[in-house]
């Protein structure tokens, strides 16, 4: 066992409303630039769309993620390392400018400067690529709401999956948020394809980060990626992704998506991983596995031989300790209710998602039938199959028995919080149709409804505190100990200081542990009393030496 | 010899190698940021396509046929056993074809960088330096391959005793004094072209991945080792402790 700790998101899409203050807040703090213009770190599609950049979930035109060879060993799906230095010249996978969109910008000086005249001058878009005037015809977010489906809709790669027949009573029926940011997977293809080694995984929390003075622009990991999520920067000609805003993270702060994130629907937590077993867990034979053999990957951080492996690993205490509460455990294995984005792509992401009961919800609403109704959602969702069959094509490669399966838990948690909620008699036949108790109904419903921002985010801080536990020097406020004048009134001072056993250093042993020297208390002649190990102590010292 | 032939064919060669060193290392130490092909793929694709490796690998050829022809002493070959002739026919063939290829992928490449206009906002004005250099010098020399087939002139007995006797140290300025016109021009304008080279994207050759075929596919890093990559100075060390345990 080798075991990894790994920074995961669980984003539940029954509350996106599709406000973009996500992606907005993440193109604020990291790219907001030039050169940066088509970069979206973090973007939110409207499901059926076609995502951005357009199709990207095609592999078999963009070639992104692994694949099974013949011989069931995995392999970049755009081909070996030789076909990958043999096609560094012009990548053949390539997203284009346009499939993404022209940048522009609007001549606003026009509005000022223009001469009088009959008509009202008007700031012109044009073009940063060329500076020319240009019109826009498409962005990041062109089809947002479904907007132009008859045009664009089509071409969603998820539908063309589940057929023809389908397609117009969806597009008519049900629409969904679907907010994506770089999956920092277990098994990441972009690591993989990139020529130079840039790019890398980092040992202590898993986040996926292109190191910039190293990567060469060779961009073969925009094709590796099947998430389209590294993006070329037109100006310094290197790739930049999702940072997982690591700054934030290793303070512990959740990162700017979540923090700012309007319905509260993403969590943070860690999760351990057994990193020996990726490799076979992403060769899985049939795509439908592939959900569960990355479920098996993860690590009980309750289990005692875990917790001796992550202490042998020297995993910190507070760690384990966060990987323990951590929402994600809760949400992908505790409650089984969240599914990874594409498993079929074979790189073990590790943003996964809730998916939406309310597209279920409100075709039963518009029925005039009760919409909390566990029996109600259950047959719909049992007789609903278009949306099950697409959320299934998102999460599950095609599987529709776990969606059925979370779909029904969420139904079943709605209608047995309503009977609380309303002070009717709690049924716990619900909770036992879909295997839990009442209990755990009412522990998701708060994990899920509640959601409250402790354990939501779960964030261990990466170890710079380190640094005081090295020193006797007050790197904080020397007043601020138990007892002493920083908590309110004057304790004494000689007791107070050095009372907190969490500082103190094996590596100064003349001073007992943990005891600070006070120098409040010195006048100023002679030596401090315990600054310098004395002299029977030093003679001591040299004796055993 | 006259203090222009001096000047051009032993001070300048090694003033212009000294700037394609210590700019290389400068460069690489103090702008790994401003290290890449800056490609412009995303712009323009269609002509790329061909173009691209049509001149990589037509210049990847041309290499290695200076290689051959200016590394490796005329009495190896004879020693074994390659006639003067069977050696020139092969060169000025192969060479031709690979100088074709690099000049129709060149043409291309330039062709997109003028009419594409993404592309030609993104061309600095050191682009058009390096790319008028590279196709002059890559024009005369295929005008050299190419002229082989008339003159008898024989480069492995004078240019190439030439270029090598600059690295030993012993240059021989006077070979290059009684070399025709178009192998003069060639050589000063590809020894003009490496003075430039380090502030050019050329750089990019310097750091072909070649490493990729043989490191794993997953790559691993701790937190700790990567507080940028580059090596603090003197004097610019962080604020740090002993180091931590993670």
């Amino acid at each position: 066992m080798r075991i990894m700790a790994q920074m995961a998101m669980v984003m539940n899409l029954d509350k996106c409303i599709g406000c973009h203050t996500c992606s907005v807040t993440c193109k604020q703090v990291w790219t907001n630039r030039s050169g940066a213009e088509h970069i979206w770190f973090n973007n939110v599609e409207t499901r059926p769309g076609q995502g951005y950049p357009r199709t990207y979930e095609d592999q078999e035109r963009w070639k992104g993620g692994w694949k099974l060879d013949r011989r069931g060993r995995l392999k970049l799906k755009a081909g070996g390392r030789l076909k990958n230095l043999a096609t560094i010249f012009a990548n053949p996978n390539l997203p284009g400018i346009k499939d993404y969109y022209e940048p522009w910008t609007y001549d606003y000086e026009n509005l000022t400067t223009a001469p009088a005249q009959e008509h009202m001058p008007v700031a012109r878009p044009k073009s940063l690529l060329t500076g020319e005037d240009t019109s826009i015809t498409w962005s990041s977010n062109w089809d947002d709401n479904l907007a132009g489906s008859t045009d664009n809709t089509h071409n969603d790669p998820i539908l063309k999956k589940i057929g023809d027949q389908v397609k117009f009573e969806y597009e008519q029926a049900f629409m969904f948020y679907l907010p994506r940011i770089c999956e920092h997977c277990l098994n990441p293809s972009c690591v993989a394809s990139c020529p130079t080694g840039a790019i890398y995984k980092r040992e202590e929390d898993g986040i996926v980060l292109v190191d910039q003075d190293r990567c060469r622009g060779w961009r073969q990991c925009v094709t590796g990626c099947p998430y389209k999520k590294m993006y070329f920067n037109r100006k310094t000609g290197k790739v930049e992704k999702c940072t997982f805003c690591y700054p934030r993270i290793e303070v512990g702060q959740p990162t700017i998506c979540s923090e700012t994130c309007v319905g509260r629907l993403r969590y943070l937590g860690l999760m351990f991983y057994d990193a020996d077993r990726v490799l076979a867990a992403a060769s899985t034979p049939d795509e439908h596995d592939l959900y569960e053999a990355q479920r098996q990957v993860f690590l009980d951080p309750k289990d005692p031989e875990v917790l001796a492996a992550a202490r042998a690993a020297e995993i910190p205490e507070d760690w384990i300790e966060a990987a323990q509460r951590s929402p994600i455990w809760a949400l992908i294995n505790t409650y089984k209710v969240a599914l990874p984005l594409h498993p079929e792509y074979r790189t073990m992401p590790m943003v996964w998602y809730i998916p939406p009961l309310s597209p279920v919800v409100d075709v039963v609403t518009e029925t005039g039938e009760d919409g909390e109704s566990h029996t109600n959602l259950f047959n719909a969702i049992a007789s609903l199959r278009i949306p099950i069959d697409y959320l299934a094509e998102l999460f599950t490669a095609g599987d529709a028995r776990p969606v059925d399966l979370i779909l029904r838990k969420l139904a079943a948690m709605r209608s047995y919080m309503r009977d609380i909620n309303l002070g009717w008699d709690t049924n716990e036949a619900i909770a036992q149709a879909v295997g839990m108790t009442g209990q755990e109904m009412k522990d998701m419903y708060r994990l899920l409804a509640i959601a409250k921002y402790d354990e939501r985010y779960v964030i261990p801080s990466a170890h710079y505190e380190d640094a005081h536990k090295l020193e006797n020097v007050a790197t904080e406020c020397s007043l601020n100990v138990d007892g002493g004048p920083g908590m309110g009134g004057m304790g004494g001072m000689d007791a107070s200081f050095g009372a907190d056993p969490a500082v103190g250093s094996p590596s100064t042993p003349s001073r007992p542990e943990g005891v600070r020297i006070n120098l409040l208390d010195w006048d100023g002649t002679g030596t401090p009393k315990g600054l310098f190990p004395s002299s029977s102590e030093q003679a001591e010292k040299g004796g055993s030496a | 010899m006259s203090v222009w032939n001096t000047f051009i064919w032993l001070i300048y060669p090694y003033i212009c190698l000294t700037i394609f060193v210590l700019g290389h290392i400068g460069r690489y130490r103090y702008d790994k940021f401003g290290w890449t092909s800056r490609s412009s793929q995303m712009y323009e694709s269609r002509i790329l396509r061909w173009a691209n490796p049509m001149f990589h690998f037509g210049i990847l050829a041309v290499f290695m046929g200076h290689v051959m022809g200016l590394g490796i002493p005329q009495t190896w070959t004879d020693a074994v056993g390659i006639s003067e002739t069977t050696y020139h026919i092969m060169a000025v063939s192969v060479g031709a074809i690979a100088g074709f290829c690099t000049i129709a992928g060149l043409i291309g490449l330039l062709y997109r960088r003028r009419f594409t206009k993404a592309v030609l906002g993104a061309t600095t004005k050191m682009d058009k330096v390096m790319y008028a250099m590279l196709g002059l010098v890559v024009v005369l020399g295929l005008i050299n391959t190419v002229s082989g087939v008339a003159t008898t002139y024989n480069y492995r007995e004078g240019v190439s005793i030439w270029f090598r006797s600059i690295f030993y140290f012993n240059p021989q300025p006077e070979l290059m004094v009684v070399a025709p016109l178009s192998f003069q021009l060639h050589g000063i304008f590809a020894i003009l072209l490496f003075a430039l080279w380090p502030f050019t994207r050329l750089v990019h050759v310097f750091t072909a991945p070649i490493g990729y075929i043989f490191r794993p596919y997953v790559l691993y890093r701790s937190r700790d080792d990567h507080e940028g990559s580059r090596a603090r100075r003197r004097g610019w060390d962080k604020v740090d402790t002993i180091p931590r345990r993670r």
